[in-house]
């Protein structure tokens, strides 16, 4: 007994750290990680100059932050069995609102800080808008997730285009790049964002019975309306937040390139966003989810953009991998997948033993 | 899941048999709102109901009617093909790279491309049908993956030279009175007449209709349901490959940037077509009135020439909305009243 217990302790720890939930997708980035310090070994480095921090590490984070805005809004949806293909189409249409707003308001002399509140509230009310038309459709309409969001998806890029008048908008006005390009204490001025998105909603998911709510529905939309869970409101209200998000993370992309492409902005963000929820191991079918995995899921997605770079593989070969991840992911998540897989494992263990 | 409503429709002479089928109501307000766009092209064009504006209809849309017929299929089994765009864009960079670059005739080219076309979506189909995984995450690694194959066979857009294939591309077939059909144009119409085939006569087409009604009965009847599934997936496959040639026809290039969106075209395509997005009912003579009507909107806002490019978006998206809240309310009242039929 007593030497079974010493025999157990290492491995029942390092059983524990791998059942974690966030085990496998932190393994996964920190891989990424090493793989690009053998190619570079300065990557990890991080600087402080003139009052600020750089870093590759800073900046992976920094470029990640508009996707990990839409993957947590992402998250949400999928886990109440919902999905919003929409959210690309969403990002563009926050980001001409707000230039628009901007264009307009400087050409018509107002300065100061004015036009800065003026279209982040514009450009946040569209969006949430625009995740309020999705959340009817499916709540109220009863539509299938993917069609009634597909329907804003084709029809955004239009609106978008009819705001910019198809033009790209260039926003000449300073006091706008702080929201994308700005640093506070330090830190890019997103990571804030991100991380001011990421306390609130996991105090509302985990102090209140919210997440529980999200979970019951989830797995069982029926039992839970029946329980007296509240399932039509809290979905409709996920949508809602899913377009917030895409809405901020529009203000961030806008803001960082000072300009909003009403055709190109979000272009294949919905798929990025999808990749990164999976890769953080909820359950596409709804019920599970992990925020804190979905952020490490972009954190790895644009890890591995910055990798594809760093090491000189053509830029094109980007999709191919992703592609290839999230097969692979999905894979591994599939019951069927993981059986055979098992059988083939375990088949040769025995006949050596 | 009874035969091609268009049998249904002449069987029963009266209007009100016609009232009481959902399938029927939505392929006939489709027809109408073609027919009433037409008019209405008509009214305020000149030179609108020119038969040759609606044979441009096929020549322009030939493509995207082949990549629907696919997608109907798919859908009519309760699942979703978003590969579609991609496939096609792979399709005409293969295509273009194998003629223009490593000097092949563009019929064992054409071969080739087919092939991969079927043998990718028949991958997809296998992954979905045999680890139950959803058909919209499997084709949406797909339309990545098949991107992503496009780019990295070429970054640039190939143009295409070789003289068979400009010849195929040029060739036109009259019709009488100046008007005209090109070669892509007959064979998606004869893709469409395949797909009609295929669905209303073949014991395929009867096993696709029994899956998308419901699943576990079709499998309780003994159909071969897992066979089925990815053989509509290789099929969708086939089509977007063989749309990926037609757009070669029509374009002359092979880029990995082409048919953006398409996949969305031809959703709605479908969904205009009256085929139910959970699957089990509609048709492809439906699809076929969708494209149409697809292809219409576009043709109307040309000819006004004062609507910009974009109002063909919100447009599209606008008929997409109509057309699933008319499904929505057809499945209601038709099972609201009619019981068990299905």
């Amino acid at each position: 007994m007593q030497d079974m217990a010493a025999d157990t302790s290492r491995p029942s720890i390092l059983r524990r750290a791998f059942g974690h939930p966030l085990a496998w997708p932190l393994l996964a980035l920190a891989l990424l990680l090493v793989a690009n310090c053998v190619f570079n070994p300065g990557f990890l480095a991080l600087e402080w100059r003139d009052g600020r921090l750089y870093g590759n590490l800073v900046d992976i984070a920094n470029r990640a932050a508009p996707l990990i805005l839409v993957s947590l809004g992402m998250t949400l949806v999928i886990a109440v069995r919902g999905l919003d293909i929409s959210v690309g189409a969403v990002l563009a249409i926050a980001a001409t609102v707000a230039a628009w707003t901007i264009t307009r308001m400087t050409a018509g002399g107002a300065t100061g800080l004015g036009p800065l509140f003026a279209a982040i509230a514009a450009a946040l009310a569209a969006a949430t808008l625009c995740g309020l038309w999705n959340g009817l459709l499916v709540v109220k309409v009863g539509m299938q997730p993917i069609i009634a969001t597909l329907i804003l998806m084709v029809a955004g890029r239009g609106v978008a285009q009819l705001v910019s008048d198809g033009q790209i908008l260039t926003i000449y006005y300073a006091p706008y790049a702080f929201l994308g390009g700005g640093f506070l204490l330090g830190l890019p001025f997103a990571l804030f964002v991100v991380a001011a998105v990421f306390v609130v909603l996991k105090l509302l998911l985990d102090r209140t019975a919210l997440g529980l709510f999200v979970r019951a529905i989830g797995h069982n939309p029926l039992a839970a309306h029946v329980a007296g869970v509240r399932a039509r409101a809290i979905t409709l209200s996920l949508y809602v937040f899913s377009g917030f998000c895409a809405g901020l993370a529009g203000l961030l992309v806008s803001s960082n390139v000072a300009s909003a492409d009403a055709n190109n902005a979000g272009q294949l963000l919905e798929l990025d966003a999808i990749l990164a929820v999976a890769l953080g191991g909820s359950a596409l079918t709804g019920g599970r989810f992990s925020l804190a995995g979905s952020l490490v899921g972009a954190l790895i997605i644009q890890a591995l953009t910055t990798t594809i770079y760093a090491i000189g593989v053509p830029p094109q070969v980007n999709l191919v991998v992703k592609a290839l991840l999230v097969l692979a992911v999905l894979l591994l998540q599939t019951p069927e997948f993981r059986a055979r897989l098992r059988a083939l494992v375990t088949r040769p263990l025995r006949g050596g033993a | 899941m009874s035969a091609i409503p268009l049998r249904v429709m002449l069987r029963s002479a009266g209007l009100s048999r016609l009232w009481r089928d959902p399938r029927l109501v939505s392929l006939a307000v489709t027809i109408l709102l073609f027919i009433g766009m037409s008019v209405a092209g008509g009214v305020l064009y000149d030179g609108f109901l020119r038969p040759q504006v609606f044979l441009n209809l096929f020549i322009d849309n030939g493509f995207l009617l082949v990549v629907a017929v696919g997608m109907t299929f798919v859908i009519l089994t309760g699942g979703i093909d978003l590969s579609v765009g991609a496939v096609v864009a792979f399709s005409t960079v293969l295509l273009a790279s194998l003629v223009q670059r490593h000097g092949w005739h563009p019929l064992p080219a054409i071969a080739v491309v087919l092939a991969v076309g079927t043998v990718f979506g028949a991958l997809m189909g296998t992954l979905i049908q045999r680890y139950r995984m959803q058909p919209f995450v499997v084709t949406l690694a797909g339309m990545f993956l098949a991107r992503g194959a496009a780019t990295l066979v070429s970054v640039e857009s190939i143009g295409i030279t070789h003289p068979f294939h400009v010849g195929i591309a040029g060739m036109r077939i009259p019709l009488g009175g100046g008007a005209s059909l090109s070669a892509s144009a007959v064979v998606a119409l004869l893709v469409v007449l395949a797909g009609v085939l295929l669905a209303g006569r073949t014991s395929f087409g009867r096993a696709v209709y029994a899956i998308g009604g419901n699943e576990t009965s079709a499998r309780l009847m003994g159909l071969p349901v897992d066979r089925v599934l990815v053989k509509v997936y290789a099929l969708s496959g086939f089509c977007s490959a063989l749309a990926g040639v037609l757009y070669t026809f029509y374009m002359l290039s092979g880029y990995s940037l082409h048919a953006s969106g398409l996949e969305l075209d031809a959703i709605a395509a479908v969904v205009i077509g009256g085929t139910l997005l959970a699957g089990g009912a509609g048709s492809v003579w439906g699809t076929m009135f969708g494209v149409l009507v697809l292809g219409l909107i576009q043709t109307l806002i040309v000819f006004d020439g004062t609507l910009s490019s974009w109002w063909t978006k919100i447009a599209i998206g606008v008929l997409l909305l109509a057309f699933c809240l008319l499904q929505r309310l057809l499945v209601r009242t038709s099972a609201a009243g009619g019981g068990g039929h299905g």
